[in-house]
């Protein structure tokens, strides 16, 4: 089966739920056991979630909006982000270390944990910041 | 997110319900957090809580963390399949205690 299904979201915590339910109309079509799709939900929701808590951190409020893209294509999942937060420098997204106990820092982990990869390209046009997390499935 | 607050004797159980993202910690801090800084045993109930991401992780551990100081314990119990596997990724199962 192959799709291609886009939707921007106002760049705000309030999304999240959106983004989640977003995400699971489309799994819905997907011939995928739950426990995956329950997977990838999170993972999609934390890259959102990165977008609001760190591409606008500092930002009370805002009207820009963020898009995501859920394509698949003979089982090539792959999930875009875009925005116009703070640029991210790759080399600084890191996850903290696990054994080193302390709220936050989890996001990151989860989502390489979840995905087969997570690559900030620069083909964005009208964009500041192009996230494309990948998985065969 | 809803939540309910039942005691009994020096235990205050919270039972959360719903989805806990980033949109709704502060608030499940704010009903947890006071309970652990009067020094009470908190249980949390999650049997209702369908998903949570790494910020409800965080209220989690925060939660632990505040006990620890405060001498007493977070007792997290009934979780849901979904959270487990969510606190399993974390690798916090044996750091929790979860019943």
């Amino acid at each position: 089966m192959n799709l291609s299904e886009s939707k921007d979201f106002a760049v705000s915590t309030a999304s999240l739920k959106d983004v989640r339910v977003f995400c699971r109309e489309i799994f819905e079509k997907i011939n995928l056991p739950q426990e995956q799709k329950d997977e990838l939900v999170l993972a999609i929701a934390e890259a959102a979630q990165n977008i609001v808590k760190h591409g606008y951190k500092g930002v009370e409020e805002t009207t820009d909006r963020m898009e995501i893209k859920i394509s698949l294509k003979e089982n090539n999942l792959e999930i875009g982000f875009f925005d116009k937060g703070k640029a991210v420098v790759p080399e600084n997204v890191k996850h903290r270390k696990l054994d080193d106990i302390k709220p936050g820092g989890l996001g990151t982990f989860f989502i390489k944990q979840i995905m087969d990869n997570a690559v900030f390209k620069k083909d964005q046009e009208g964009w500041v910041n192009h996230l494309v997390l990948t998985k065969k499935i | 997110m809803s939540y309910k607050v039942t005691e009994e004797g020096n235990i205050s159980t919270v039972f959360l319900n719903g989805e806990i993202d980033m949109d709704v910690t502060e608030k499940a801090k704010e009903v947890i957090l006071p309970i652990v800084e009067s020094g009470k045993e908190v249980h949390l109930n999650l049997k209702d809580v369908s998903y949570m991401d790494s910020s409800g992780i965080s209220v989690l551990i925060e939660s632990h963390q505040k006990a620890l100081e405060k001498n007493t314990k977070v007792v997290v119990k009934e979780v849901s399949k979904s959270v487990l596997k969510v606190i399993m990724m974390a690798k916090l199962e044996q750091i929790l205690n979860l019943e």
